[in-house]
């Protein structure tokens, strides 16, 4: 007689060790192969849209670092590019250097987290996570000479940012800037050749490249399917059009290769703060005319910027009043997630947060 | 049936206790021995056996501290931090500030759990890891009970734990503790079987299955002379153990904390006990099948030897834990039926050739099965990682390709296209 099977639906989270905050997914296991996954959010909605339509354009920044809290730098810069776009306000140029040296260190902390807590999900117990916790602290620390705040930046203003870098930033950019590279070749050594991660890793979780465009996926994950595809190329921002530098591409479009683009895309990142060291000069961080009180004429405006996570824009609608009428977020973390049912059915449970760790996304701008 | 007065712990407790004038007993014991009237004869032996019995049993709680102190040190040096050291001298007194903090936690019992299993489950999970300490033989002289099935005792007592993990996630009543529970039977089965194949060469050479005459017979430590016996009885024992690479049943990132989800308060601190307590006693068990057990040079006591050793074996699976991931289920039961079963098969035919050629088991002829064994050894690792391993270099596995353009290339899309 054949032994009677039920699935087994199991709630994961919103509690859970692993959920990189409050996520939560009703899953269903045929013994350990997922059958069905549904995935509930909204436990960490804030409302921030609303409220941005209740603050001054320049208040709505520090509502920004709270949406995507390990990437703070790049969301100040997504919704500076477009309130500038909106009132048409010119950056001095000294501030947009600034900025794109404090987005592109951002960008390799939030890789960093990105990278360990996706092997803490593989289960390596906390060693390479703290290795990245490290270095991240000293990018943090960076941070924390460059505007006084650690986490929740509010850096950047319309306009620049809203003080030039104190004299002892730059020595220690510098030393920050010449142990990273020797940093990268440890987690390379400790984690790319490691057989468990290659078997548990290699071929989990695979996406073509046109699934992931129709779902209009964007950042490392689009990357790791071959489609280059990155904003800072695609439509130049900032000062992006007078850097170089390499988008690094995989064709796997498996759990590896999300992990690998995101080590060599620290790397790259790493030179293009070189080329903006090179090219700084001293000068205003910040135009004299920008008034405190921004009231952009009637008009809409967005910008895509390329986030650690992918696209991250600010559709913003002014009616001439000091406050946006309204703010829609395009949200990367949102928008990749999209794409989880289809990549964790037919794989075993001990994937399932391998492959959400790898999808990188972060609550707070999830939910908003 | 070996004499238990070769124990010196039994000798001299006992001959401190009694008075019937055994012949062992003529100038040992404290006091001049005879406490007792020789009419209470019994009640020396029951003292003895508690005495030996509570002595053994605190000395695994205190061991099981210290090495909850080693650990958390030692993973924090490996992970570049340094580890607890506010409470007490190097911080030794932390995990008595944690057991504290356990016992004083409120006991938490889910209301649909079934009541009389969730409360047994954590009694019987510590009982095998208890009950292994009695054959160990901590040191020339320095075991509880030298019984002549030791290794078997060891194997047979050793898989009960599998009965308390099962128990635990059904008292329970938690799905994440099913999972973990079906996890655990499928993998402590498998590994079951290579962990008791690879034991077989050890006891060709010894001809004995007790512990104290496999450590008497190594004139060479044995994972000299059989290191694919040691090799897959490492890994199978942290496999049973639950350490990492194989830590399924207890997966944080996937099932919280596996079979102990519900469990709170003493009844989680005794998991945590038996637990550790495991992995001590089973290092104790490959110090002394493999390691040589309490042989050593003179000037040291042969205790020293012995704890030392363990040390050793218990870094090298902190050292594991901290530097590798988890394997997926299937996976480790594929390694375990498909890499170490072969594995310990090989190790079992070879041995039991060179046996064969060579039966007086000199210490020549020992070296000249070690120099065999290590051949076979790395040449089977070889093969079995050529032929089970990743198929291509994990490094290449995303095939990363650099889109090389430079700020003279133009882009495919125009500049604020999306607008």
């Amino acid at each position: 007689m054949p032994l009677s099977t039920q699935p087994i639906t199991i709630n994961v989270g919103p509690q859970h060790p692993s959920t990189h905050g409050v996520f939560r997914m009703r899953v269903t296991f045929d013994g350990e192969q997922i059958v069905d996954v549904e995935p509930i959010f909204g436990y960490l909605h804030r409302g921030s849209e609303k409220l941005a339509e209740s603050r001054t354009y320049t208040q709505v920044v520090t509502l920004t670092d709270r949406m995507d809290y390990v990437a703070s730098m790049t969301n100040n810069q997504s919704y500076i590019l477009s309130v500038e776009k909106l009132a048409g306000i010119e950056p001095a140029e000294r501030g947009v250097w600034l900025r794109m040296i404090a987005a592109e260190l951002q960008r390799i902390a939030s890789h960093l987290v990105a990278t360990g807590f996706f092997l803490q999900d593989l289960g390596a117990l906390g060693t390479p996570l703290i290795y990245m916790m490290r270095e991240r602290e000293q990018i943090l620390e960076l941070f924390e000479r460059l505007c006084g705040a650690r986490i929740t930046n509010s850096y950047m203003r319309p306009g620049g940012v809203f003080m030039d870098a104190p004299d002892d930033f730059w020595p220690a950019l510098d030393r920050f800037m010449a142990e990273m590279p020797h940093r990268i070749d440890e987690y390379e050594d400790l984690i790319s050749g490691n057989e468990i991660v290659a078997a548990r890793c290699d071929g989990v979780a695979v996406v073509d490249s046109q699934t992931l465009i129709d779902a209009s996926v964007t950042g490392p994950m689009l990357r790791a399917s071959g489609v280059d595809w990155d904003l800072r190329h695609r439509q130049p921002y900032e000062y992006y059009d007078r850097v170089t530098f390499n988008r690094p591409l995989a064709t796997a479009s498996d759990n590896y290769a999300r992990y690998i683009v995101r080590i060599h895309e620290m790397r790259e990142s790493l030179g293009i703060i070189k080329q903006c060291l090179e090219q700084i000069e001293p000068g205003p961080v910040r135009p004299e005319e920008v008034p405190a009180l921004i009231r952009p004429p009637v008009g809409d405006s967005y910008v895509g910027t390329e986030c650690p996570k992918g696209e991250l824009g600010f559709y913003l609608v002014s009616d001439g009043g000091v406050a946006p009428y309204r703010c829609k977020v395009r949200a990367p973390s949102l928008i990749n997630l999209t794409l989880l049912r289809e990549m964790l059915i037919g794989d075993k449970m001990a994937d399932l947060f391998v492959t959400f760790g790898s999808i990188d996304i972060n609550m707070g701008e999830v939910d908003r | 049936m070996p004499d238990p007065f070769d124990s010196i712990l039994y000798k001299y407790i006992y001959c401190t206790l009694s008075s019937t004038g055994d012949a062992e007993c003529v100038g040992t014991g404290l006091f001049g021995g005879g406490l007792l009237p020789a009419s209470l004869d019994w009640l020396a032996f029951v003292l003895t056996a508690v005495i030996i019995v509570a002595a053994v049993v605190n000395g695994v709680l205190g061991g099981v501290l210290m090495m909850i102190w080693g650990e958390r040190r030692l993973l924090g040096r490996f992970q570049g931090r340094t580890g607890p050291n506010r409470w007490g001298p190097f911080g030794l007194l932390t995990p008595v500030a944690d057991a504290v903090k356990t016992m004083f936690k409120e006991d938490v019992v889910p209301t649909v759990s079934d009541r009389m299993v969730f409360t047994v489950a954590p009694i019987l999970m510590l009982f095998p890891a208890l009950l292994i300490y009695a054959v160990l033989p901590f040191g020339s002289g320095t075991w509880l009970a030298d019984i002549n099935v030791a290794l078997l005792f060891i194997i047979a007592i050793g898989g009960g734990n599998v009965l308390a993990i099962v128990a635990a996630a059904w008292g329970s009543g938690n799905r994440y503790a099913m999972f973990s529970a079906m996890r655990a039977v499928a993998m402590l089965i498998s590994y079951e079987i290579p962990l008791v194949i690879s034991l077989i060469g050890v006891l060709m050479l010894s001809g004995s299955l007790s512990l104290v005459a496999i450590v008497n017979a190594q004139t060479i430590p044995f994972f000299i002379v059989q290191p694919l016996g040691f090799f897959v009885f490492l890994v199978a024992s942290m496999a049973e153990l639950n350490r990492t690479p194989f830590d399924v049943a207890e997966a944080e990132s996937e099932i919280v904390a596996g079979y102990m989800t519900d469990y709170s308060s003493m009844k989680f601190g005794l998991f945590f006990l038996s637990e550790f307590a495991a992995t001590i006693a089973t290092s104790g068990v490959i110090t002394a099948v493999f390691l040589g057990g309490w042989h050593g040079f003179d000037p040291i006591p042969s205790q020293l030897w012995f704890v030392g050793k363990m040390v050793i074996v218990l870094s090298v699976i902190v050292w594991v834990r901290a530097s590798w991931p988890r394997m997926r289920i299937d996976q480790i039961m594929s390694f375990a039926w498909k890499a170490l079963f072969e594995l310990t098969l090989i190790n079992l035919v070879v041995s039991g050739l060179l046996v064969l050629a060579w039966p007086s088991l000199s210490t020549t002829e020992l070296w000249y099965m070690a120099g065999i064994n290590w051949v076979v050894f790395l040449a089977s690792i070889y093969i079995f990682g050529k032929v089970l391993g990743p198929k291509h270099d994990p490094r290449r596995a995303g095939n990363i390709q650099d889109a090389t353009l430079s700020r003279s290339d133009a882009p495919a899309i125009p500049a604020g296209g999306a607008d």
